[in-house]
């Protein structure tokens, strides 16, 4: 680990040069100060804390999976593993012409149902608003819910998706990555995705050392 | 001056304690974050005879609804003595110490976490006395503390809680139960060592000046301490215990 990189708990000083304090981070009088556990890093002219614990924080755009808990006659009301609940509109999933009376939201989404969207609109005033008219996204009809923290779900997609990609071919399973920590494995061979949750397990447990996607094709039993 | 009248031998020709401590040692601190898979977060602390379990939910939904902040999370600490935690059964429901306790608790980790990040939410701290000796409301706080770290809720710094006091004339560190029934002063102290503020003071007892301000060094002293082994338990959880690699 280089000198630019500290394992640091919350109040730990990293730097007392003229940096942004960025994630995680608060200035006190000149020092730059961490707010939580996790590891410090200093890129370009801001000082962040990659943190290792942690509820998930809802931000506009991320892709999250969530579990449909209750709906109303004109939304839907998901668990994304946040303190906030997400709120899907049923115009969103109907289209343009959903009518409250003459459309039943339950013949779309059950409760339990789970759900990849992404997050349309988030605010300190709001729930966080979601949305599913993408492409990818919508109801997930099949695999298996496997939680891990929501902090280290960049390791687990890895430098420009290559983990994620090195999972998915060495156990022939399609993983779908919400941002917020829950992540569905769907694999016809029951040894794959076995595999590729202990995988995911793997990723969880040892984010924060070097040389991750290594050891992890190295587990999986696959060649470099 | 104050105390109860005792012919227990509290402090020796020597400067030996009844428990066979120096006038500046404080008694065998451990603590283990992470020790609930249920909480969000948690830590269990052993401070001398104490022992002490703290868990933290959150920032999570609030009810009742009515308690929410549109501005803020807020933060809500429970500090619960078990039956068995002392000599005599105490009853489980609360009462009027645990729940001065359970106040000056939340007053002393509230200046260290930052909860204006989540709205409507609440940070749920529960604090359960296994087993009482003196001292208990710092080393919940200390375990409190590392819960929070351990749940992830951002704070400006770590709490460490040390009491120090005044027994026979002498100004100590870490009072234990005995002390703390025949001794003449109790001063329990919450401290952010890297911010150098102070966030809990009490005072049972009677001191002069010089005494006061000795007394508060040597509880900050205690408190510097309580953080070197809080900080331990957290890199050993995270980090496996290896400070920098």
């Amino acid at each position: 680990m280089s000198d630019r990189r500290k394992r640091v708990i919350p109040g730990d000083v990293i730097t007392s040069g003229s940096y942004r304090p960025d994630q995680n981070t608060v200035l006190d009088g000149r020092l730059i100060v961490s707010t939580a556990v996790g590891v410090s890093e200093i890129v370009d002219d801001a000082v962040r804390v990659i943190p290792l614990t942690g509820k998930y924080m809802p931000r506009i755009d991320d892709m999250v999976v969530g579990k449909v808990t209750s709906h109303t006659s004109l939304a839907w009301e998901l668990d994304i593993n946040s303190c906030y609940v997400g709120f899907l509109p049923a115009t969103d999933v109907f289209g343009r012409d959903f009518s409250a009376r003459s459309d039943e939201l339950a013949s779309r989404l059950k409760r339990g149902d789970l759900v990849a969207a992404r997050i349309a609109n988030s605010d300190r005033s709001r729930d966080p608003l979601l949305t599913i008219t993408d492409r990818d996204l919508g109801k997930i009809d099949s695999g298996e819910l496997v939680e891990m923290s929501a902090s280290k779900v960049p390791r687990l997609i890895g430098k420009r998706g290559t983990m994620i990609q090195m999972i998915e071919t060495q156990t022939d399973s399609l993983i779908t990555v919400g941002q917020n920590g829950w992540v569905v494995v769907s694999c016809e061979d029951p040894n794959g995705l076995l595999k590729a949750k202990e995988a995911i397990a793997m990723v969880d447990r040892l984010a924060h050392t070097s040389n991750l996607t290594d050891r992890v094709r190295e587990m999986l039993g696959g060649r470099s | 001056m104050g105390g109860r009248a005792t012919d227990m031998v509290l402090l020796d020709e020597n400067g030996i304690r009844c428990d066979g401590r120096r006038i500046d040692e404080p008694r065998s601190i451990s603590i283990k974050a992470g020790v609930l898979k249920n909480a969000d977060g948690s830590a269990y602390i052993e401070f001398g005879d104490n022992k002490i379990l703290a868990g933290v939910y959150g920032p999570r939904d609030i009810h009742p609804k009515h308690m929410s902040d549109a501005d803020t999370g807020i933060l809500r600490c429970r500090y619960h003595m078990e039956p068995f935690s002392v000599t005599e059964r105490k009853n489980p429901a609360p009462s009027r110490r645990e729940i001065e306790i359970s106040k000056v608790i939340k007053e002393a980790l509230a200046p260290a976490v930052m909860l204006e990040r989540f709205p409507r939410t609440v940070v749920d701290v529960y604090i359960e006395i296994l087993q009482a000796d003196g001292g208990s409301r710092c080393a919940a706080l200390d375990a409190a503390s590392v819960a929070l770290a351990d749940a992830g809720i951002p704070m400006r710094d770590m709490v460490s809680a040390c009491a120090a006091g005044k027994v026979a004339d002498t100004i100590v560190l870490d009072i234990n139960n005995e002390e703390d029934q025949a001794g003449q002063a109790d001063m329990p102290i919450g401290y952010m060592p890297n911010l150098n503020r102070i966030t809990l003071l009490q005072l049972d007892g009677v001191m002069s000046l010089d005494e006061y301000k000795q007394c508060i060094e040597t509880g900050i002293r205690g408190c510097k301490l309580v953080y070197e082994i809080q900080k331990k338990a957290l890199m050993e959880k995270y980090f496996d215990g290896e400070a920098e690699r």
